[in-house]
């Protein structure tokens, strides 16, 4: 399979295989009006197999929620046909309307509305705790 | 414009501050008599708490503002349904600072989201109570003169005392606080408090189920309830709640200078033989709470008393 060059654009590479889709999702990519490709189970080295993701001409994406599904993966950004950037995405400091508060006594569990934001509350043990009732997200 | 939803939200300069303000309003009342005077304090009691509200009330009246509200009684969480959102935005209109309870974790930092005027956090659930703990700080200024170098006796339900959870917050901002917890062996501090706050901090402390043992090295002692319901049955409840009754034989042993505190109701955890001890704090504390709350809402309208 020859998926073309990128010229402009986003490659997300080693992503954990199987991570694709879920990561698709997550990144609204089905809202892009410019070619994706996803490539599933793609060899690698390293980890054996892998999932790819190309996103053809658009470089601003917010990326914050890769650090938390896949710490593993890494983003190329391609500009003018070349590499620009590349880097490991951080766990990001806040999740909105990622993680769902399970915590019964939240207010969140009665007022439908409220969108779910979980803060990063410890780095090292990768912790995230309710913005409103701080539990830890499980 | 500020609220107060988690007595971490203030440094400890400002608490310092307020603590301040609090001490000179006790010492001359007459001087903040007019201070809030043209100002509305709105109680949305989503659950029922008759001391805390008649605390906040008091305190605004004192200051010459008015009280409006509700307090729903026990069960219904949601005056009609409405989200907090909305209650909060539509009373905004009417007053010029909420005090709000609420039964879920959370609601009242919602509000502060949304409302145009300063919210106060009352309590939420078994979450949050920043001004029963501002009252705990107070009385141990007023008692003891620091915060610092103090041996920290925590008696009872350090499970899910919140008030408890909240002080150890707030005091392990200071140095060289001892923590010595003293519960039934099913009532102990949750891990995450040790491991978060006591133990990420580098604070001293240490567990016992004896609360006579170590009567003698402590400065304060905080008794709060062991309620039957924590239990996993009556046996386990009868052999031990005489354990963390407070009794004056049991302080015999006790520092001259101990200071007794207890956040109130009690039920029985505290013989009320000790009352008439000099060294029992607890219905001081009741009158420390108004005065603090007085200088928060001052301090939340950004008001100050003409000299
Ligand atoms: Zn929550």
């Amino acid at each position: 399979m020859i998926i073309d060059a990128l010229k402009n654009g986003i490659v997300i590479d080693h992503i954990t295989a199987g991570k694709g889709m879920e990561i698709y999702n997550l990144l609204k990519l089905d809202e892009i009006e410019t070619q994706v490709a996803i490539i599933k189970n793609a060899q690698s080295r390293k980890m054996g197999k892998k999932d790819i993701i190309k996103i053809e001409g658009v470089c601003d994406i917010n990326l914050a929620i890769l650090g938390y599904v896949d710490p593993g993966s890494s983003v190329n950004i391609i500009r003018e046909g070349k590499l620009s950037e590349k880097f490991h995405p951080e766990l990001p400091e806040k999740l909105e309307g990622i993680l769902k508060c399970k915590n019964p006594r939240c207010i969140t569990s009665v007022e439908q509305e409220l969108k779910h934001i979980f803060k990063l509350t410890d780095k090292e043990s990768r912790t995230y705790r309710c913005l409103y009732c701080e539990s830890k997200y499980k | 414009m500020r609220s107060l939803i988690d007595i971490l939200d203030l440094t400890t300069e400002e608490i310092d501050g307020l603590i301040e303000t609090a001490a000179d309003i006790a010492a001359n009342p007459a001087k903040y008599a007019e201070v809030c005077k043209g100002k509305k304090l709105a109680t949305l009691f989503f659950e029922p708490s008759t001391r805390t509200r008649l605390s906040f009330e008091a305190a605004m009246y004192e200051l010459g503002g008015n009280v409006l509200g509700f307090s729903e009684p026990g069960g219904s969480s949601t005056a009609k349904g409405e989200s907090v959102s909305d209650t909060v935005r539509t009373v905004s209109c009417y007053a010029d600072i909420i005090a709000m309870r609420h039964p879920k974790e959370g609601a009242p930092l919602v509000a502060s989201m949304k409302a145009s005027v300063p919210i106060i956090n009352a309590g939420d659930g078994g979450h949050n109570h920043p001004t029963q703990t501002l009252t705990d700080l107070f009385t141990i200024m007023n008692e003891k003169g620091r915060f610092d170098n103090l041996t920290v006796g925590l008696c009872g339900d350090l499970k899910f005392g919140r008030t408890v959870h909240s002080l150890i917050g707030a005091l392990s901002r200071y140095a060289n606080v001892h923590f010595v917890l003293i519960s039934p062996n099913e009532l102990m501090l949750p891990e995450y408090m040790k491991s978060e706050v006591l133990e990420k901090k580098g604070l001293s402390y240490e567990e016992t189920t004896d609360l006579e043992a170590v009567m003698p090295k402590l400065d304060i002692l905080y008794m709060t309830r062991v309620q039957r319901e924590r239990f996993f049955n009556e046996a386990d409840y009868i052999r031990l709640k005489d354990s963390y009754i407070l009794t004056t034989k049991k302080l015999e042993n006790a520092k001259q200078d101990l200071t007794i505190m207890h956040p109130l109701p009690r039920v029985n955890e505290i013989s009320v033989e000790v009352d008439d001890d000099p060294r029992a704090c607890y219905f001081k504390q009741v009158l420390n709470g108004k005065y603090i709350r007085m200088a928060l809402i001052m301090k939340l309208l950004g008001l100050k008393a003409e000299v």
